[in-house]
């Protein structure tokens, strides 16, 4: 590889002029960076103070419009933030020194660019003059954030700060949202500069598209009532454009089915009679079979992820693809798009209900008559569902259900990555936009106390329910502390199989049964301290950490449950609590398992329904 | 496997080459040449890259995703047949009172020139296509090459159209 002229690809001054809007004020960077942040109306700040980023705490100790959340570790600021942005609508933001502030966020961020949250967040950085002098917590935040940001800022001079802060606030929430990072050297935090709003934005090459091609819009519709066996496969997408009305109105209009993605539980009422479920690797045999069966698909902001292909030459055979999404790159990224649309999924949707509505009125009008019988007898024949284990021991997917099924209306749900991810994707009813969280795209453990605290942050009002794993738990639980101490009565349910459930799951089935470093509440076999082989309850464990007494030194409420007799008081005695963050540590069964389940590389067609039950597709593949 | 020239008109901003680089080697793709440059508009650079592909399909991802570098103005992919390609030598090559008039004859013959002289080497200077500059350092290559530095192709659409026209005005629209 050459490189030619580097030395030529320095920063030119750009001759700007001076927004006439407001008159200039006098102040410091970190004055202008916190004005500015009122001025875009980030009412909620999550973060930790140190040594570059102290200038910026000054004066945001005297705002009366940004409050600010002390967390106890900067990865529960920057999922906070995605928790807060999820359940507002609105940027999250967070904040943290230089080093290795900076980097405790790397994870939070790489989770937001995976799952398209607007988020910004705010690093302190070392002296102009210090950077790349290896200084006292000096990184290169910028430098290793380029590929999990959708754009990240180096700031250098306090007159850069509120036009770096609408940029990055500009950046993050519109086309396809995304984390921004605005690093700022301490110098010019700490500089004299002037303040008004709202700057001139400078983004020359910054240019979303969100209104579809009328052209694509007719030829989708053409499609969608020509079709025999059409699904609408619905992201993450559909919720950020706020298109849930206008999706309803099409899906009702068009009578075809509608499977909701992970990313995109609420966007369609689970209860509604043409919500065929959740496509993917856990998702329902109704959605996963009426995707491999379907002639047509209608993708709407959604990205044909593997955990929803399965392996990919085998994915819809019989299907074409009409892809409507934000970002072009998505498109004809894994599957070949017959008809692509680039737009904003509300847009899309509300030309796509004209276009289809002409249609009709023209005579087109699909028939799905036959399509729906079939999705019925797959729907009726495999229904999600699990077994009681019969020792009298708590069923994780009971615990789940009866949490949604006793929670008051409007709560909100976030869940941590893995098994109790899984079921409560699967078993609690999602009927509203907004409602529920969870780490899609990176599958980040410890997701769920620091989102739930972002979201309660965010919607007081709102109850919310984290429903967490041990093994997650154990990665960010200090955000309790965070909760108790300012006001953010969350609410726990540590489901705990006293494992990493998940991977132990795949030991299970794939690696003969050999749970290597899977078991979390006791030590390996023979060492001391150890309670292996030992005792009549063979998988009761340790109960280290005892999570009750851990909820407690944190100020939080700490309940147990450990049989189905006291699953409904125990919940309701949770539900009760709002003046204090709640944990129930739920003592549930070891061996519990996430079905349907397609293995990781295999085929759609592959699913399924439980252990050694494919379902009957009437194909004649089974053995 | 085929060659694909892409212009990238770029924001003249510290840091905008490593996100370009960066994102060419995250997806998986080997940049053959690179040269960046300013351009008749002071702030916006043009970076041209020569990038080796195996089909088509995974290119497109990678300009798209280009695209959405909020540094990156404009993606130009320029035709060979459409565009005029050069690239520039230096080459140092063994030369001695015996071999002098050979070598001199070579450059010559190439329309290349001699920039420097000592009593052991000449240094030569030749811009060209890739394949004329290949065709001359094989003829120099028996006297006995003792330095080769390469600049990275650089490319221009043949007629009277530029591709920096709109990216200008979108530039102007937004200072």
């Amino acid at each position: 590889m050459t490189e030619q002229a580097t030395g030529s690809h320095h920063p030119q001054p750009r001759t700007r002029t001076a927004a006439p809007a407001a008159p200039a004020e006098r102040m410091t960077g970190a004055q202008s960076l916190i004005r500015s942040l009122e001025a875009v109306g980030a009412d909620t700040v999550f973060g930790i103070p140190g040594g570059a980023i102290l200038p910026a705490y000054d004066p945001l100790m005297d705002s009366s419009k940004v409050r600010h959340v002390l967390v106890r570790h900067e990865q529960g600021a920057g999922h906070a933030a995605t928790g807060y942005a999820q359940a507002t609508g609105r940027v999250g933001v967070c904040m943290a020194t230089s080093g290795p502030g900076a980097t405790n966020l790397v994870t939070p961020i790489a989770d937001a660019h995976m799952d398209s949250v607007p988020i910004v967040a705010i690093t302190g950085q070392v002296s102009s003059k210090a950077i790349g002098t290896d200084a006292f917590q000096e990184a290169d935040i910028c430098g290793i954030t380029m590929p999990i940001t959708k754009h990240n800022f180096l700031v250098t001079d306090a007159d850069d700060i509120p036009r770096t802060i609408a940029e990055a606030f500009h950046i993050a929430s519109t086309g396809r949202p995304g984390p921004v990072l605005v690093d700022i050297a301490k110098d010019a935090l700490q500089n004299e500069t002037t303040f008004s709003w709202p700057p001139q934005q400078d983004l020359p090459g910054y240019r979303p598209v969100t209104k579809p091609h009328a052209k694509q819009i007719r030829e989708a519709a053409r499609l969608v009532n020509e079709a025999r066996r059409p699904v609408l496969y619905v992201g993450g997408g559909v919720l950020k454009a706020g298109a849930t009305a206008e999706l309803r109105i099409l899906a009702e209009l068009t009578g075809a089915p509608v499977t909701t993605t992970l990313m995109a539980l609420g966007a369609f009422p689970d209860s509604h009679p043409q919500h065929v479920g959740m496509p993917g690797m856990h998702g329902d045999v109704s959605a996963v079979t009426a995707l491999q069966k379907a002639d047509l698909i209608v993708a709407l902001g959604a990205r044909f992820d593997d955990r929803v292909t399965g392996r990919l030459d085998t994915f819809a055979p019989h299907a074409k693809v009409v892809h409507a999404d934000i970002d072009p790159a998505e498109i004809s990224k894994n599957r070949v798009a017959d008809v692509p649309i680039v737009g904003d999924a509300r847009e899309v949707l509300a030309d796509l209900i004209v276009a289809v509505q002409a249609d009709h009125e023209a005579g087109h009008k699909g028939d799905y008559s036959e399509w729906w019988e079939h999705l019925n007898f797959w729907r009726n024949t495999y229904p999600l569902g699990y077994e009681v284990p019969d020792d009298g021991s708590l069923s994780p997917q009971q615990v789940i259900e009866r949490i949604g099924q006793l929670a008051p209306e409007n709560t909100l749900y976030a869940a941590g990555v893995g098994q109790h991810q899984m079921w409560a994707a699967q078993f609690i009813n999602y009927e509203k936009p907004g409602t529920w969280f969870n780490s899609g795209g990176a599958g980040t453990m410890g997701y769920a106390v620091p989102a739930a605290m972002g979201a309660k942050a965010g919607r007081p009002e709102a109850t919310v329910w984290a429903i967490d794993g041990d093994g997650c738990f154990q990665m960010t639980n200090q955000e309790l502390t965070t909760c108790a101490l300012n006001n953010i009565p969350i609410k726990v349910a540590i489901i705990n199989n006293g494992a990493l459930g998940m991977v132990r799951q795949w030991q299970n089935l794939f690696y003969g049964e050999r749970f290597s470093n899977t078991v979390l509440h006791d030590g390996a076999e023979g060492v001391p301290g150890s309670t292996r082989g030992v005792g009549s309850i063979q998988n009761r464990g340790t109960r280290v950490p005892d999570f009750v007494k851990l909820a407690e030194a944190m100020g939080c409420v700490g309940l147990r449950c450990e049989s189905p007799d006291e699953l409904d008081k125990v919940i309701a005695e949770a539900n009760a609590i709002n003046d204090r963050p709640v944990v129930v540590d739920f003592i549930v069964h070891e061996d519990a398992m996430v079905w349907p389940m397609v293995a990781a590389g295999t085929s759609n067609d592959e699913i399924m329904a439980a252990r050694d039950v494919r379902p009957d597709f009437s194909d004649g593949a089974e053995d | 496997m085929s060659k694909h020239t892409l212009s990238v008109l770029v924001e003249n901003k510290p840091g905008v080459l490593a996100r370009i680089t960066a994102l060419f080697s995250r997806r998986g793709f080997n940049i053959d040449s690179l040269a960046v440059g300013t351009t008749e508009h002071p702030d916006i650079s043009r970076i041209t890259i020569v990038v080796n592909v195996i089909d088509e399909l995974p290119l497109e991802q990678v300009t798209k995703q280009l695209n959405k570098l909020v540094n990156v103005l404009k993606i130009v992919e320029l035709d060979a047949s459409a565009a005029v390609a050069r690239e520039l030598v230096l080459v140092k090559v063994r030369a001695d009172n015996e071999s002098r008039s050979q070598v001199v004859e070579i450059v010559q013959l190439f329309r290349a020139k001699t920039v420097d002289v000592s009593p052991e080497a000449v240094t030569i200077e030749a811009t060209g296509s890739a394949d004329k500059l290949e065709a001359m350092l094989k003829m120099l290559e028996p006297f006995g090459i003792k330095e080769l530095v390469q600049s990275g192709t650089i490319a221009i659409g043949r007629g009277a159209r530029s591709i920096t026209d709109r990216s200008l005005r979108a530039l102007d629209r937004s200072a």
